[in-house]
């Protein structure tokens, strides 16, 4: 008999991820009703094009939705007494955080999508392409991102990083260019939003939407890849190492 | 001679600078039900989560089906079985669910975990709850549960870590018999606990562990004769009278009576009688009570302290 291969389990922890947690109130709270609220305070008093309201609108759901679940997962596994059963399985550590990104992808891709259509009620003009490809690199960044925030401290109190991604995740929504476009920051303040892989999701929506952006679609992208790639793999080391502290 | 399936060679585990496991050894033959038997702390859970893989030892090696645990981890698991102690099943699925994805975890296809799950689910007298959230089980359920998620693969050994700890006696007494089923069907299976009966009833050898170290492995019955040593007589006298030294057996007092250790039950009676008349008090009750496993235990336990 034929096993299945180490991503079709990934994908039932996925599955798992996807039926325990979505209904979660916290995740409802975070990855659906948050970007809203800020998002129409962001509104008020403000007369700007549709298209720039558009990539604000789109930026704040792709991020929140997909970094909404992800970074409590596994500390709510340990604390619920579920993550021993899971790595004594015959499936790696990596396996099973790439299950768990998976579930923040797909969460956050399947509300994206349906944000999105609010681009079509508004006739906005967009570049396919780009927008797809920026939203699909994007999600992947931040499905990872939250595999790198549940590693460390390496804690079974879900409210606890809760917290701190929290923390991390409304500093970075500053410094991305989301409420002022880089080009208008001063250059101290231009260094740090480069660190920010949010950044360049805005930056590819504005390409997207044929607004003035400050890099070239291609920086954006290959970054955004970039920002996958190393959270994901530091997100894994850095859970390897402190996986025995998890039993303590 | 049957082929070894868990072989383990001087393994130690440090927590920090804590030995929770000091240098054991051991070995567990194909379809043998191996028990590992010690009080809380002894080091059993530490144990099987470095046989399993889950901790790396600090010192020492284990194999498991020939295989180097350390470097073959997924390759092993594959064919194992696993209930981790306190293990949980999701409470926000359903027992089919979870069954579901513990077959998923082994690569196994949609049908035959269906197929097997049913059946299971039958097994364990949970069929009418199949899909219901495990939120609403009660501890027995869940253990249930545990135990049909680690035979979902049919695997050839089995890890249980405490599996009958704090359930009622049918819940108890399920899982017990599907261990002997299990057993007669050709598994392995190792087996921590700290309940003398269940080592007793299912084991055909048991290591006790105490303080991170084996302190005595053989089957029961063997380590019940070990426990020869430790007979107590018990006697009563009238009116109430004792000398301690009088006897070679450490004495115990319990309310009016006195309890005597012994390995020479034939001594100690001489002793009595010897010591009834000379203080010219009578005999009232009288009675040689042979150690049960637990006794035993207790003993070997204090002993390594
Ligand atoms: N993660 C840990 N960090 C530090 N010390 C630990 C850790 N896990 C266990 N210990 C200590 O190691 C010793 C052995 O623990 P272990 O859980 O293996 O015992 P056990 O035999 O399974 O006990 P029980 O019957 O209570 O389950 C104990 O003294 C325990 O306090
Ligand atoms: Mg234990």
């Amino acid at each position: 008999m034929r096993k299945l291969s180490p991503f079709y389990r990934s994908l039932a922890i996925a599955k798992k991820d996807m039926l325990i947690f979505y209904l979660k109130g916290p995740v409802v709270i975070m990855g659906l009703l948050f970007p809203f609220f800020l998002f129409g305070a962001f509104l008020i008093g403000r007369h700007l094009p549709h298209s720039y309201l558009f990539v604000v609108l789109m930026s704040m759901t792709t991020f929140f939705t997909s970094t909404a679940v992800g970074p409590t997962i596994i500390p709510w596994e340990a604390r619920s007494k579920t993550f021993e059963r899971l790595i004594s399985s015959p499936v790696s550590l990596t396996t099973v955080l790439l299950g768990d990104m998976q579930a923040s992808f797909y969460f956050g891709l399947i509300i994206t999508l349906l944000v999105s259509s609010v681009g079509f009620f508004l006739k906005i003009h967009v570049n396919f392409a780009i927008f797809s490809i920026a939203v699909i690199l994007a999600l992947l960044a931040f499905s990872s991102m939250t595999i790198l925030m549940s590693s460390y401290p390496p804690t079974d109190i879900p409210a606890d990083v809760m917290m701190l991604s929290s923390l991390i995740k409304f500093t970075l929504l500053f410094i991305s260019g989301i409420f002022v476009p880089i080009s208008k920051l001063p250059p101290y303040a231009r260094w740090v939003s480069m660190l920010s892989p949010l950044t360049y999701l805005v930056d590819a929506l504005r390409h997207a939407t044929y607004i003035s952006a400050f890099f070239s679609v291609y920086t954006d992208f290959v970054l955004l890849l970039f920002f996958a790639i190393l959270f994901f793999v530091l997100g894994v080391y850095i859970h390897q190492q402190v996986l025995e502290k998890r039993f303590m | 001679m049957p082929e070894e399936v868990i072989r383990v060679y001087d393994l130690k585990k440090y927590y920090g600078d804590f030995p929770a496991v000091k240098g054991i050894s051991f070995s567990v033959k194909k379809g043998e039900v191996f028990g590992f038997l010690g009080p809380n702390g002894a080091g059993k859970t530490t144990t099987i989560r470095m046989l399993t893989g889950i901790l790396e030892p600090s010192e020492g090696r284990i194999e498991v089906f020939g295989m180097d645990v350390t470097k073959n981890k997924l390759k092993i698991r594959e064919r194992v079985g696993i209930v981790p102690e306190m293990a949980n099943p999701y409470i926000d699925l359903s027992a089919m669910q979870n069954l579901f994805l513990m077959g998923r975890l082994y690569g196994m296809k949609k049908r035959e975990i269906k197929e097997r799950s049913l059946s299971l689910l039958e097994t364990f007298k949970l069929y009418n709850k199949k899909d219901q959230k495990v939120r609403t089980f009660s501890k027995g359920m869940k253990q249930r549960l545990s135990l049909a998620m680690a035979l979902l693969p049919d695997p050839e050994l089995l890890f249980l870590d405490e599996p009958t700890s704090g359930l009622d006696v049918m819940s108890a007494r399920l899982i017990k018999d599907i261990i002997i089923s299990e057993q007669q069907r050709g598994k392995t299976i190792f087996l921590n606990t700290h309940n003398m009966q269940d080592a007793n009833e299912l084991c055909n050898r048991v290591a006790i562990i105490n303080h991170g170290k084996i302190v005595a492995i053989d089957t029961p019955e063997k380590i019940k004769e070990l426990g020869a040593k430790y007979n107590v007589v018990e006697v009563s006298f009238s009116p109430f009278k004792v000398n301690e030294d009088f006897f070679s057996g450490k004495v115990k007092i319990s309310g009016n009576k006195l309890n005597i250790h012994t390995e020479d039950v034939h001594r100690t009676i001489e002793e009595i009688v010897e010591f009834a008349r000379r203080e010219k008090i009578k005999i009232v009750t009288l009675n040689v009570k042979k150690p049960s496993l637990e006794d035993i235990f207790m003993e070997i336990v204090k002993e390594n302290a």
